[in-house]
């Protein structure tokens, strides 16, 4: 992609999705620590077992198939 | 609550698990923290529980962070790997959400097709890369920003930006839109 491609994109994007930051939407239209607190008293997220299979099978993935790591790395 | 007079006295308390000076800072970020949230995830709703995540990481890392440094930069970068994870997850055929309160007017010299299939292209970029492009590009966000929020140099922000905007081209291009 040349310079030129690069800035035709780059315009199309810019007019496709407009900034956020500069509007209305941007601005926090509520005090969010009520909601903070109702997040202490839930407490901390429980990891659902599926997670920790599916960590395990990643683990044991690598242990078999080193060569995967950096492919790993690239889509984390 | 006590009289917190010095940021330092503040930051240092927050680190000892003070619920106070939690809430003074919460107060004195969110909005910061909020904004940077929806620059990254273009939706409000979404951007306001993920700022209360953002603080509920910050709480639990209270012991972890150093009062002498500042307490915006490093809540970013916990906001930032915040909104990663959401768009991770929620990985939608994304266009503009429907909930923002001004919606854009229509520009100019494109139609409303061209920017409904380049918005839902872009929402399909591996999400660091659709990131670091919507603060520099859509957000025109400082890359020294930018690079401290997603604790990488100036150049693999610049890297990521030109990544997205090959990825964007070659998405688009398969779509049949030369743009």
């Amino acid at each position: 992609m040349n310079e030129h491609d690069q800035e035709r994109i780059e315009q199309l994007l810019k007019k496709s999705l407009p900034p956020i930051g500069t509007r209305a939407g941007a601005e926090l239209r509520r005090d969010l620590w009520p909601a903070m607190l109702k997040r202490f008293e839930a407490g901390p997220t429980a990891v659902p077992w599926f997670d920790w299979a599916l960590l395990a099978i990643v683990a044991a993935w690598l242990v078999f198939f080193p060569g995967a790591i950096p492919v790993l790395f690239y889509h984390l | 609550m006590p009289v917190l007079e010095q940021p330092s006295d503040l930051l240092r308390q927050f680190c000892h698990g003070d619920l106070d000076a939690f809430e003074a800072l919460f107060r004195e970020h969110q909005s910061e923290v909020y904004g940077w949230i929806v620059r990254i995830v273009r939706d409000p709703a979404a951007a306001e529980d993920l700022t209360v995540e953002t603080f509920w990481r910050i709480h639990r890392a209270h012991a972890r962070f150093d009062p002498a440094r500042s307490f915006g930069p490093w809540a970013r970068r916990i906001a930032t790997n915040v909104a990663l994870d959401h768009l991770k997850t929620s990985r939608p055929e994304t266009e503009l959400p429907g909930d923002l309160p001004s919606p854009p007017l229509p520009e100019p010299g494109i139609s409303e097709e061209l920017r409904r299939k380049t918005a839902r292209a872009f929402g399909r970029l591996p999400p660091k890369l659709q990131a670091a492009a919507t603060l520099a590009l859509i957000e025109e966000q400082p890359y020294k920003e930018i690079a401290e929020a997603l604790g990488i140099s100036t150049g693999a922000v610049k890297l990521r930006v030109f990544r997205a905007l090959r990825l964007l081209r070659k998405e688009l291009k398969q779509q049949g839109i030369e743009p």
